[in-house]
């Protein structure tokens, strides 16, 4: 018999916090993924909320141009708020 | 030299820069063909030594002696299934299938942790099985959580969490047993005495001293997968272990096993790594039936792998 498909398990840990991955499962459909998911990663509390993501269904950056990719970033230092030079009498800057 | 070449050792030199510098590699990342490998190796033996697992303590969940206890056993076999879960599903971030790896452990060319090859005789091993293999297995696993494979590291920090509950209940399951009448406590001392070699065992053959060099130890290390080294391992494994026995009022089965002031930690015997290796080809007193009742439990279960499926496809057709 081929493989149920695979899914990715997004979990968030409790209410004010984002969903975040945690690992994958396999499971013949979403809703069996989400009881999957619940006993594999939740068996201590761990959330709130789940959400499953077929594995396929997700694009990547892909890692080979990762350098090329990110770089437009890695220049724009001003960006940043310790870039400026303010004088220290300027309170709440 | 050809560019190929070139880009081949570009790409290393990336790979172990990473690696040296302490980082994290991760699924889509370049990576040597032979590190791979390994991996998917030791974190698939990983992963079929965690649901084989199940089965010595499985034995004992419908005879434990009170409903407290077959709570607590039924939780930890439990989890003993989601560490193999966890694994299996870092192994596949390689590159191979869950049913290939199913496939090699089925046809005894994947191994799982020898230990798992010995019987459960009485109740008091299932204590001595949380105290000491679960506590062989922390030690083993807590430097994992640091390993060079990002995938393999984040399943190790999950399982490390899950294990203490283990190895705590396991004690304290023996605890309760050197307190109680003296067939109790004989038991529980029998149970040392049989568990105690086989455990310091799980740390593998030795891999330290002139007669072992350029080894597997030596490249998982230069990998950032391995840590330190089994002789490393099961030394602190003996150093945590002995001060317990003696709060548990049990005797390890050592005549030799003394504190050694000058180096800093017990002198111990070693166990028997002849009977290690046949235990490892098969040889042990429950190789056949752990493989047995893991391939019967794969076949009774097809029928509802099956019926989910058609279930699952059949409502994506009704949707359509
Ligand atoms: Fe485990
Ligand atoms: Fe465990």
């Amino acid at each position: 018999m081929s493989e149920w498909p695979l899914w990715e398990v997004f979990i968030r840990a409790r209410r004010g916090l984002s969903h975040q991955h945690v690992g994958s499962l396999h499971a013949p459909d979403a809703a069996m993924a989400v009881r999957n998911a619940r006993d594999v990663y939740t068996r201590r509390g761990e959330g709130v909320s789940i959400w499953v993501v077929p594995s396929g269904q997700i694009t990547a950056s892909s890692p080979d141009e990762k350098d090329a990719f990110f770089d437009p970033a890695a220049d724009k230092v001003y960006r940043h708020p310790t870039f400026y030079e303010v004088p220290a009498e300027a309170k709440h800057l | 030299m050809a560019p190929t070449d070139q880009r081949t050792d570009d790409r290393e030199a990336a790979f172990y820069a990473i690696v040296d510098s302490d980082g994290r590699i991760e699924p889509r990342d370049d990576m040597p063909e032979a590190y791979r490998r390994s991996l998917v190796r030791q974190i698939a033996q990983h992963a079929h030594s965690e649901i084989i697992g199940m089965q010595p303590e499985g034995n004992w969940i419908s005879r434990a002696p009170s409903l407290r206890r077959k709570a607590i056993l039924l939780a930890k076999v439990q989890d003993e299934a989601g560490h193999g879960l966890y694994l299996y599903a870092a192994a596949e971030t390689l590159g191979v299938s869950r049913d290939e790896l199913l496939e090699l452990l089925h046809t005894r060319k994947q191994k799982y942790s020898s230990i798992f090859n010995y019987p459960t005789l009485t109740w008091a091993d299932v204590g001595a099985i949380g105290w000491l293999v679960d506590g062989a297995a922390i030690t083993n696993q807590v430097p994992l959580t640091r390993c060079s494979y990002g995938p393999y590291a984040r399943a190790m920090v999950r399982i490390c969490k899950e294990e203490s509950f283990h190895q705590r209940q396991g004690f304290e399951s023996l605890l309760t047993l050197t307190r109680g009448t003296p067939a109790q406590k004989a038991m529980a001392q029998d149970a040392l005495d049989r568990w105690w070699y086989p455990s310091l065992a799980m740390f593998g053959p030795p891999d330290t001293g002139e007669q072992v060099s350029g080894g597997h130890t030596e490249q998982s290390m230069r990998w950032g997968i391995k840590r330190f080294s089994n002789d490393e391992l099961r030394q602190r494994f003996v150093d945590m272990t002995v001060p317990q026995s003696e709060v548990l009022g049990l005797t390890v089965p050592d005549p030799d096993l003394r504190w050694n002031d000058e180096r800093g930690h017990y002198d111990f015997t070693q166990p028997d790594y002849d009977e290690l290796f046949r235990v490892i080809k098969g040889d042990g007193p429950c190789n056949e039936q752990r493989l047995r009742h893991r391939v019967a439990a794969q076949e009774d279960g097809a029928w509802v792998r099956e019926a989910a499926a058609a279930y699952a496809s059949k409502r994506k057709q009704a949707a359509a």
